[in-house]
């Protein structure tokens, strides 16, 4: 009988921690995302307030430091533990700002999620579509999931029609860098500048 | 005759400093794209930038804008017919680059659009479900041949380009084009010059047409204009090159190691 009492409290025990700790399929993820995102567009409120709802998605699903580290490219390896902290809190605010920027111009986007590739353990590509309206075409964006934690997958790049938005501001960090003798203030500087505009 | 003798001396010391530039004094003739592309004029291109930005906000942006007003149909038709006279490069670069399938497609495309669609204007072969229309030009043939890319350049008006595709478009010009070997030297009453110009402005001004609200939210967001243009202009140019398309990721991503050893904690 203390057997039996045993057994089904290890089975409880399980099961109940197995109902907690599922993975999260990379393509269900997006288009949970999107939809959501797409929700806060089409809604009846100011620019300014669908800008703040994006923003706190974005935080969620975004896995901004990874982004953050990979747009310092190489320049990331000479960053002591103070510099990377001023850099985070000033990447994570010009990130904010501008995607969700970005994001405001549309309205009452639809997006269909129709495909997904795992590349390795830590990234999955997500293929989706852009449905046309009769102001623009359709627009392909796949979407670089890092799957490295799958219960909590995060974006770190859209790719829209082929074109890399972190390669693309990796890009404009490194040419922000090279014009100044490489010197990580004045990215500093440049980042502080367009978050407070 | 001497004009064609300056564009072919202009190509060739194009693709001559393109060897040296693209690498670094050795002849390159290397399949794959270096993954640098090095901006060597960058002062003088940042310069030709904003001249260009000048142009575009006092002249191309508006007639952009203006093109947009035009009613339906007619942009439709304007810009399904400019894109049938790209088919007259598209096809001789599909068969330069040994693609021999696509040259008889987009010749059947070419043949079907011009009668039944009444010169371009409807784009009938899509609607008879042919396959997409990938454009090809000389400079994409010169990659494909091995040429490198050499340095990244922005040319006045026409803007972003590198070396080996500035030389791939004099090809255009030294008889590579059927549309402007017939338009300015075809002696043909209906055909001229200024026809040819007004067909490739037109083919600019649809571009820009259609990213209006694209270019506007680009510069908006960055923090190097200059920086994000170059670098969406050479991702676009390696997609094209490499005939990227959705799926073929090995292809797509396959510059991993960057984001490989990039962790968030």
């Amino acid at each position: 009988m203390k057997n039996i009492k045993k057994i089904l409290l290890v089975l409880i025990f399980i099961s109940l921690n197995h109902s907690y700790v599922y993975s999260i399929e990379p393509d269900v993820f997006v288009q949970s995302t999107v939809n959501r995102a797409s929700q806060i567009l089409s809604k009846n409120i100011t620019k300014e307030q669908k800008i703040d709802e994006l923003k706190s998605i974005a935080k969620e699903t975004v896995d901004i430091r990874g982004v953050g580290f990979y747009s310092l490219g190489s320049a990331r390896k000479n960053l002591d533990e103070n510099q990377k902290k001023i850099f985070f809190d000033l990447f994570e605010s010009y990130f904010l700002k501008s995607f969700s920027s970005r994001l405001s111009e549309y309205t009452n986007p639809k997006i269909e999620v129709n495909g997904k590739e795992v590349l390795n353990k830590n990234y999955t590509i997500v293929n989706s579509l852009l449905i046309a309206t009769n102001e623009r075409p359709e627009i392909k964006i796949d979407w670089r999931i890092y799957t490295k934690n799958p219960d909590n997958p995060l974006i770190r790049d859209l790719i829209i029609e082929g074109l890399s938005l972190a390669r693309t501001q990796k890009e404009e960090f490194a040419s922000i860098l090279n014009s100044n003798d490489g010197d990580i203030n004045a990215l500093f500087n440049t980042l502080e500048k367009f978050s407070k505009n | 005759m001497l004009r064609n003798l300056i564009i072919i001396t202009i190509s060739f010391l194009l693709l001559t400093l393109n060897a040296n530039a693209g690498s670094d004094g050795e002849i390159s003739l290397k399949n794959k794209e270096p993954k640098k592309i090095k901006d060597c004029f960058e002062k003088l291109n940042r310069a030709t930038f904003a001249f260009n930005q000048g142009v575009d906000k006092a002249i191309i942006k508006p007639l952009a804008k203006s093109y947009r007003d035009l009613p339906d149909p007619v942009q439709r038709g304007t810009s399904n017919a400019v894109k049938n006279l790209s088919n007259l490069i598209t096809i001789p670069n599909n068969v330069l680059q040994g693609d021999i399938k696509s040259a008889m497609i987009n010749t059947a495309r070419l043949a079907v659009n011009t009668t039944l669609g009444l010169l371009g204007t409807i784009d009938v072969a899509n609607k008879m479900g042919f396959p997409k229309y990938e454009k090809e030009d000389y400079g994409q043939t010169l990659a494909v041949w091995g040429v490198g890319p050499g340095c990244y350049i922005v040319l006045p008006v026409l803007g972003p380009s590198t070396i080996r595709d500035t030389a791939g478009s004099f090809a255009n010009v030294m008889g590579g084009d059927p549309w402007y070997n017939a338009s300015v030297h075809g002696n043909n009453e209906f055909l001229s010059e200024g026809l040819y110009i007004a067909s490739k402005a037109i083919s600019g001004i649809d571009f820009r047409a259609n990213n209006i609200e694209s270019f506007d939210n680009l510069e908006k967001n960055s923090i190097d204009f200059y920086a994000s243009v170059k670098s969406l202009y050479l991702q676009d140019r390696e997609n094209k090159i490499n005939n990227n398309q959705r799926g073929n990721i090995e292809v797509l991503y396959k510059d991993e190691e960057d984001w490989e050893e990039i962790d968030s904690k």
